[in-house]
Formats: C-alpha cells, sequence, structure tokens
C-alpha cells in the first residue's frame, strides 16, 4: 500500500519515517560498516575482562570464556616506577578535564555570543580570524608552545594540562553559527526589560544554546581526556600526570610483562568508555547544534 | 543621552565577554604560530640563542633533505589522499546512506560508526598492535596462517611494504568524527520540497539528487566537513610512530610530516628547521582549504 503510494508521488527517500523495503539496500551498506567499525570497539571492551590466560591463549579468541575483574584490581592496585599509584593519574585526568570543559564551554560561549549578536567594530575580522583557526593544527607548534609555557612559569604546574587546551576555535565557531539563528527580538525585549548583556547571556542565551553547549562539551572532552601531548612535553612531575599519559607508558613499558597486557586491557577500557558514554548522552544535541555548522 | 551609556556598556560588555577566549587565543594560537616563523629563519637548538640564518631551513628542506623529498612528502601526499580525500568521500557516503534510513537504527549505527573517532593515539596503540600484532599470535598473522595465506608470521608493523597502508586503514576507521556528523546533519536538514522541485524538473535517479540538490543545498556542512578532515588528517600525522612504536619509523616507511617535525624538534633537537617545517604544514593546510573552499563554492554555479 504504503509502496504504490511511493512510486506513484516520487519521493527523495530521505529521512524516512517508517520502514520500507527500499532501504534494505542501504542496510547492506551501513551494517558490514558498523561491524568493521565496531570490531575494535568490542575488542577493547572484551579483552579488559579477560583473565590472563585467555589474553596470551593460543590461537588467540576473540570472545572471553570467563569473565573477571582483575585486570581492574590489578590496575587499582599497581604503582609506576616512581610509585605514583594508577588512581592518583585517574584522579588528575577527572580534574584536568572537569577544569578543561567548563573552562572551555564557559569562554566559547561567551565569545560565541558576542561575536553572534553584539555589534562592534572589527567583530567581522575577528570572526573571519577565528574560522581561519579551524585549520589550525596544534602540533604543527608544539615547540613555541613549549617554550610559552616554560616562560609564562606554568611548566610543570597543573596549569599545564589545562590551558593550552581550553582554546578551541571549532567550538567558538559552532556557538556563534547557533546563536546566529536566535530572533534579536528576543534579546532587544531583554534589553528593554532593563537587563544587563551578562543577565542576558546566562538567563536566556545559556538556556537557547544547550545543543552547542554539548557539542562544545565533547570536543572539548575528547581533546582532552586523551591528551598525552600536555604531560609529555609540559611536565614533569608524575604525580601531576594524566591518566592517558600513564597509558602511553603502560603499553611500552609492560609489554613484555604478562600483568602488564592485563592492566594495559583495562586502562583501556577506563579511557575509551567516558568518551561513549559522555556522546551517547549528548547525540542527539550534538546533531542539532551540527545542522547549524555550516561555512557560509 | 542615555542611549550614548548603554552603547558604551554593550560595548565594553563585548570585550569582556571575549577577551577570555581571545586572550588565551593569542598565546596559544597566534604567538606560537609567529614564533614558528620567526625561529623557522634560525638556527636554534633550545640552549644557545637563535642565530639568524635567513632561507637557509626553507633552502634546505626543499633541496638537501633527502629524507623529506624521497620519503615524508610522498607518504604524506599519499596519505592525505586516501585519508583526507577517501575519507570525506566515504564519510559523505556513509551520512547520504544513514539519512536514507529510519531514525531509531539510524541514531544506533550514526554512533558506531563515529565511535572510533573517540579513541585517540593511546587507543590506537594497544587496539590495533595486537590486531597486527608481528608473532602468529596477531589476529592478522593467525587468520592468514589458518587459511594458508602466509607460511610465516609478518611482522605488519613493522615492515616498510605494510606500514602505511596499516596507517591509512586505521586512520579511515578512526576519521569519523565532527564532519561526518555534520554532513549527516547537513543532508538530513535539505528542504524536503527542493527534491520535489527536481523531480519536476526533470531529475532521475539517486545519483542525479546527490549532484544537483543534496551536495548544493548541503554545501555550508559540506565545507565543514571539508576542513575537518583536512585539519584531522595533519593533526592525526603521527600514527605511524604511535603504531611501530619508534620516530623514525622503520626505514621512513610512516614517515608523515608531523612525524618529521618531531623527528628534528625533539630527537634531533634543530628547532629553527623543525619550525620551517612546521610552517610548510600550516601553510599547506591553509592553502588545501582554501582550493577546498573554492572548489565547493563553484560547484554551485
Amino acid at each position: 500500500m504504503k509502496k504504490t503510494n511511493r512510486t506513484r508521488i516520487r519521493q527523495s527517500g530521505m529521512n524516512p519515517k517508517h520502514f520500507d523495503r527500499s532501504q534494505l539496500k542501504f542496510y547492506a551498506v551501513l551494517i558490514p560498516v558498523g561491524i568493521l567499525m565496531a570490531l575494535p570497539i568490542l575488542f577493547i571492551i572484551v579483552n579488559a575482562f579477560k583473565p590472563t590466560d585467555e589474553l596470551f591463549a593460543y590461537p588467540p579468541r576473540f570472545y572471553v570464556k570467563n569473565p573477571t575483574l582483575d585486570n581492574f584490581r590489578l590496575l587499582l592496585s599497581v604503582s609506576s616506577g616512581t610509585t605514583v599509584p594508577a588512581v592518583r593519574y585517574l584522579f588528575n585526568s577527572v580534574i584536568v578535564s572537569a577544569a578543561v570543559v567548563f573552562t572551555t564551554v564557559f569562554i566559547s560561549t561567551a565569545a560565541g555570543f558576542a561575536l553572534s549578536k553584539k555589534k562592534f567594530r572589527g567583530r567581522g575580522l575577528l570572526f573571519d580570524i577565528n574560522k581561519t583557526a579551524l585549520m589550525f593544527v596544534s602540533v604543527a607548534v608544539s615547540i613555541p608552545r613549549y617554550f610559552i609555557i616554560v616562560y609564562g612559569g606554568i611548566f610543570d604546574t597543573i596549569w599545564a594540562n589545562i590551558l593550552p587546551l581550553v582554546v578551541i576555535p571549532t567550538g567558538v565557531f559552532l556557538v556563534k553559527q547557533f546563536a546566529d539563528q536566535l530572533p534579536d527580538a528576543l534579546i532587544e525585549a531583554a534589553v528593554i526589560d532593563g537587563a544587563s548583556d551578562f543577565k542576558i547571556l546566562r538567563k536566556i542565551v545559556f538556556p537557547l544554546i544547550k545543543p552547542t553547549l554539548a557539542t562544545v562539551t565533547i570536543l572539548s572532552f575528547q581533546s582532552v581526556w586523551n591528551n598525552i601531548e600536555t604531560s609529555s612535553l609540559y611536565i614533569n612531575n608524575e604525580s601531576l600526570k594524566t591518566f592517558a599519559f600513564y597509558m602511553s607508558t603502560l603499553t611500552s613499558v609492560t609489554s613484555g610483562s604478562i600483568a602488564g597486557q592485563g592492566i594495559s586491557a583495562a586502562a583501556t577500557l577506563i579511557m575509551f568508555m567516558p568518551n561513549l558514554i559522555l556522546f551517547i548522552i549528548l547525540q542527539s544535541r550534538v546533531m542539532n547544534t551540527m545542522a547549524h555548522s555550516g561555512i557560509k | 543621552m542615555k542611549n550614548k551609556i548603554s552603547d558604551r556598556l554593550n560595548r565594553s560588555s563585548a570585550a569582556i565577554m571575549l577577551a577570555p577566549y581571545a586572550i588565551l587565543f593569542v598565546i596559544f594560537i597566534i604567538i606560537p604560530v609567529i614564533a614558528a616563523m620567526v625561529l623557522s629563519f634560525t638556527d636554534f637548538n633550545s640552549v644557545e640563542m637563535p642565530a639568524w640564518l635567513g632561507l637557509d631551513n626553507y633552502l634546505r628542506l626543499f633541496t638537501n633533505d633527502s629524507i623529506f623529498m624521497q620519503k615524508v612528502l610522498p607518504n604524506t601526499v599519499t596519505f592525505a589522499v586516501f585519508v583526507g580525500f577517501g575519507g570525506y568521500v566515504l564519510g559523505f557516503l556513509l551520512a547520504w546512506c544513514l539519512s536514507q534510513i529510519t531514525k531509531g537504527p539510524r541514531t544506533v549505527l550514526a554512533i558506531i560508526i563515529y565511535s572510533p573517532s573517540m579513541t585517540g593515539g593511546v587507543l590506537i596503540q594497544t587496539v590495533w598492535s595486537v590486531i597486527f600484532n608481528g608473532d602468529k599470535s596477531g589476529y592478522l598473522n593467525y587468520i592468514l596462517l589458518k587459511f594458508n595465506v602466509i607460511d610465516e608470521p609478518v611482522a605488519w608493523l613493522q615492515s616498510e611494504g605494510s606500514l602505511l597502508v596499516i596507517m591509512i586503514i586505521v586512520s579511515l576507521w578512526s576519521s569519523m568524527g565532527v564532519g561526518f556528523l555534520a554532513m549527516l546533519s547537513g543532508i538530513l536538514n535539505v528542504n524536503e520540497e527542493l527534491y520535489e522541485a527536481g523531480y519536476i524538473d526533470g531529475i532521475r535517479n539517486r545519483f542525479q539528487e546527490i549532484i544537483y540538490i543534496t551536495i548544493p543545498a548541503a554545501k555550508p556542512q559540506m565545507l565543514f566537513g571539508a576542513i575537518m578532515s583536512i585539519v584531522n588528517t595533519f593533526q592525526t600525522g603521527n600514527i605511524g610512530v604511535t603504531l611501530s612504536g619508534s620516530n623514525p619509523t622503520p626505514n621512513y616507511a610512516g614517515q608523515l610530516i608531523v612525524t618529521h617535525i618531531e623527528d628534528y624538534g625533539y630527537l634531533r633537537y634543530e628547532m629553527g628547521y623543525a619550525a620551517a617545517v612546521s610552517v610548510i604544514l600550516l601553510v599547506g593546510i591553509y592553502l588545501l582549504s582554501k582550493g577546498t573552499e573554492h572548489l565547493l563554492s563553484s560547484r554551485e554555479e
């Protein structure tokens, strides 16, 4: 019934409301791709629960027979060579990530809102500079950044883990693009009611641009949580380094030891899960922002 | 009079809102870029004061650095074509396929396809080095040995022939990030009436639909996706070191431009030279992005 309907009035098939047999060919492409993409991820999850003998089993087996939490127990009790416990790195990562995400969201929203809704001289130029910075590749300037951090006096402090990561041009760009579609009348009305700009930002803009905040959160969290550069280049003090850095030492130092593989598998899962959970929670808001991500 | 005061307040409030971001932007982006440019004209070993060299670093890079010309540049071009351009086309096609199915399964599949992009360098190493492990317990070796494709386990990540290929596969796997989501969202938001009008105007199949309607209508997101794709390609340029575990990579097989920068900057302490390579990288990305922008916008006419 529906089928005949579709052929009579020619439709694009975009964003269909109901399942139709004609969609099967897309599943034929998407499901194999999805499986290929998901296998290494499943592998991360499965490995973390494998007991040592299964991690080293030959022939290698994908699934786990006797799942165990031993690897996590081992990880939590282990200390690296300099007697810094693994939990300390995890704690640092949580603190650093929270600080980076919070700061990034705050400064990006303020800047994006000002670029979108405030009229001032040089606004266009500033936006263009930020747009150009979308193309910025931070690995290209890790050396000059090193000197800035040393001469700025934040070398070997927790700030060296935080400050270089809070500038995300993509975040400001997305906030600005999203705020552009908020009606000016809304803000003008608030101005007439005597609200200050900061009050407008807090009471009107923040609630309305929530989807963008979700997106900036995701972008920012992924860049900080997975980052090993700041800990390896800008910090000497072991007790200030992050979990991602700790993991990178695990894979090189313990690759020979049997316990090392188990610890590393558990650490991999701990590294990966927060990314995934956060994205699943925020994904619909992220998609909402992305609709306005275009470069015009 | 009142207007003037509020005007002034407004102006300063804009400055206050912009200031935190702008200051950090200058400190961590503008100054490093300028510093890299200045350093690129000097000889600098990070201990002594930089000595002015003029254009020598650039001349050396293009005329006297055989590893750059014979390994790094060809590797980078191959890598960029497959991961940057290939990944972009793949991202668009996947996003387009996703837009043709219903919302529930689309969301699940989109999360699955996006999830590899959440794995940073460390995760990539732990996951893929087990799959491509060089002894017989590596998954790939095990499978190939079982089906008698190979007789001896192959050290995939240490061999000149396979490292770059594996780097490309792994990078493609993890390249469906923000750009991919932007394109998916762009395609989904194309006004349905455009398609109806297109069919009246004589569009006959899905392919024409993509070329004449979807791409032009989703162009802003396509452009955003393209730039994200270019940046991601170069930002992840250290993957050869991540996978093989050494810099330089075995026989320079996986040496990309970012790897070359770190080789000179952090291993040989020739920071002036490394800065020159960085400048070339930044300029290259800029030109590539501008070129893409130009290409995509001329298609609209």
